[in-house]
């Protein structure tokens, strides 16, 4: 292990430059991988944002007793897809509506009676907001005795799952795609080391060392270069969110895990590439 | 020790660099491998060392057939046996004793053994003062004893030696000879590959002579016993 690290080190100084523009290279293409993912979350945050709003309305038959509606409330909160049932009196629907409504305030004046029912409104948990679930929902909802009518955004809903899901497979394709290019970019960089240490290999090689411990260092290299890699790209995506962030719009960036994560993934990348570059090279020494 | 048995190298486009060789090398013994360039010399080296395998035939080095070696008995047999080249083949970026010594490092022996049997063999090539000197600071001769004291630091059976005067002067072809039969006269068997026909009469060792990946003489066997060799 002592000699592993001590041959990754020695192919390091012989070759510096070759080495930081290796680093460099990683570190750009993991740069673009953190910003698609990073704009990823960001939009997925938004959506969920979004998402909170997704409600269902139960509207209740006039003269409903509130010891009903209770009774109700309690057998909509015991629903596994639903977050929180809130009720909303007649009274209450009115002053809402009033302000809300300011342009008809003429209209509310006049009025001699509270035309608006009172309402039970549903909050979907996170994950069951989707147009499936809510429809689920709002069909069970229609069989509450003092259910007048039952409404959700069922265009809006639909709309929304469709984003979501172009959101998650655009970030997931175009991250993986840049994920492989990196791959393939710290492969190649590797691989120049490796060709760059041919005649070390060979020597290696006569004198009897096996292909695990040729291989060992190079593969120490790789993921060290991945690691610095992935520690850069993190350093240039916040430099990157912070400019955004100051100037465009606020978002959210990666949390200590991810960056962990982040970090870790560029090590295996390196890891991963340096394998195959060098486990093709050696079968061809 | 080592036997090629009916051995031929076939490479694409039909040419061969070994035709039916058979040898036997015994342990102790000094043998030249001599021949024109291109006559397979290098070759039946590579077959020893398990660079390459023969096309037909069977090669045998310590009791075992070559063909039959897993990826991982490679190492271990080149632990066992000491190659030279005429290029030296040092690392450039390490010194005299480190070279010496990756030979040890490799085979994973304790870090306190390295030291002295490093100096032993460099003391035995007449190298001990230069031992913290780059390849680039020693001269073709000097080169070629830390690459011989490297192919002995592992106490080998035999000594594959290909032109190891190759590149040196007379001076220094003379030592680095001398130096090898020293060798082989402590029990190491070595097989020199070298076209220095003057090297060749002046020790009255085994010869060995290719000609176009054939043995066409060995002055080891009867005439009559030479495979290959032309009417």
């Amino acid at each position: 292990m002592r000699l592993a690290v001590r041959e990754a080190l020695r192919s390091f100084r012989r070759a510096p430059v070759l080495s930081v523009l290796s680093i460099t290279t990683i570190a750009f293409a993991l740069f673009v991988v953190g910003l698609v993912v990073l704009v990823g979350l960001n939009v997925q945050a938004a959506l969920s944002e979004v998402g909170e709003r997704v409600e269902v309305v139960v509207y209740l038959r006039r003269g409903t007793p509130l010891e009903a509606a209770t009774i109700a409330m309690e057998d909509i909160l015991a629903f596994p897809e639903v977050a929180d049932v809130g009720y909303v009196s007649e009274d209450e629907a009115l002053r809402k509506a009033r302000e809300e409504l300011r342009e008809f305030q003429d209209v509310f004046d006049d009025l001699t009676q509270n035309p608006l029912p009172a309402s039970l409104e549903v909050q979907m948990r996170p994950g069951f907001r989707d147009a499936r679930h809510v429809e689920d929902v709002a069909e069970r909802l229609r069989g509450i005795r003092f259910a007048e009518d039952v409404r959700f955004g069922r265009d809006w809903i639909a709309k929304l799952d469709r984003l979501r899901s172009i959101a998650a497979a655009v970030s997931l394709l175009i991250s993986a795609a840049f994920a492989a290019a990196s791959v393939i970019i710290i492969g190649t960089t590797v691989r120049l080391t490796v060709l760059q240490r041919t005649r070390e290999i060979a020597i290696m090689r006569l004198v009897g060392a096996t292909s695990g411990f040729v291989r060992f260092p190079f593969l120490l290299d790789g993921a060290f270069k991945g690691a610095l890699g992935g520690v850069l790209a993190i350093g240039l995506s916040y430099a990157a969110f912070a400019v955004v962030n100051r100037l465009v719009l606020q978002g959210r960036f990666f949390t200590p895990a991810e960056t962990l994560g982040f970090v870790a993934a560029g090590t295996l990348l390196g890891l991963l590439a340096s394998a195959v570059s060098v486990g093709r090279h050696l079968r061809e020494i | 020790m080592i036997t090629l048995t009916r051995v031929y190298k076939a490479y694409p486009k039909g040419v061969f660099a070994l035709r039916d060789v058979s040898l036997h090398v015994a342990k102790g013994e000094f043998v030249f491998l001599t021949g024109h360039s291109g006559a397979g010399k290098s070759t039946v080296l590579r077959m020893v060392y398990v660079g390459d395998l023969p096309t037909e035939g069977e090669v045998r080095v310590a009791g075992r057939a070559t063909h039959a070696f897993r990826p991982r008995d490679i190492p271990k047999l080149r632990r066992r046996l000491g190659i030279v080249f005429q290029d030296f083949r040092l690392l450039e970026d390490r010194t005299a004793e480190e070279n010496v010594a990756f030979a040890l490092e490799v085979t994973g022996v304790r870090r306190d053994t390295v030291g002295p049997k490093v100096a032993r063999v460099l003391a035995q090539v007449g190298l001990a003062a230069k031992a913290r000197a780059f390849p680039h600071e020693l001269s073709g001769g000097e080169q070629q004893r830390v690459a011989i004291a490297r192919a002995l630091v592992n106490d080998p059976f035999v000594l594959l030696a290909d032109e190891p005067t190759g590149n040196l002067d007379e001076r220094a072809t003379r030592g680095v000879f001398q130096l090898l039969r020293e060798i082989n006269a402590n029990g190491t068997a070595v097989v020199m590959a070298t076209h220095d026909l003057d090297l060749v009469r002046e020790a009255n060792y085994r010869t060995i002579e290719l000609e176009a990946g054939a043995v066409v003489f060995d002055s080891g066997v009867d005439d009559a016993d030479v495979a290959g060799a032309p009417a």
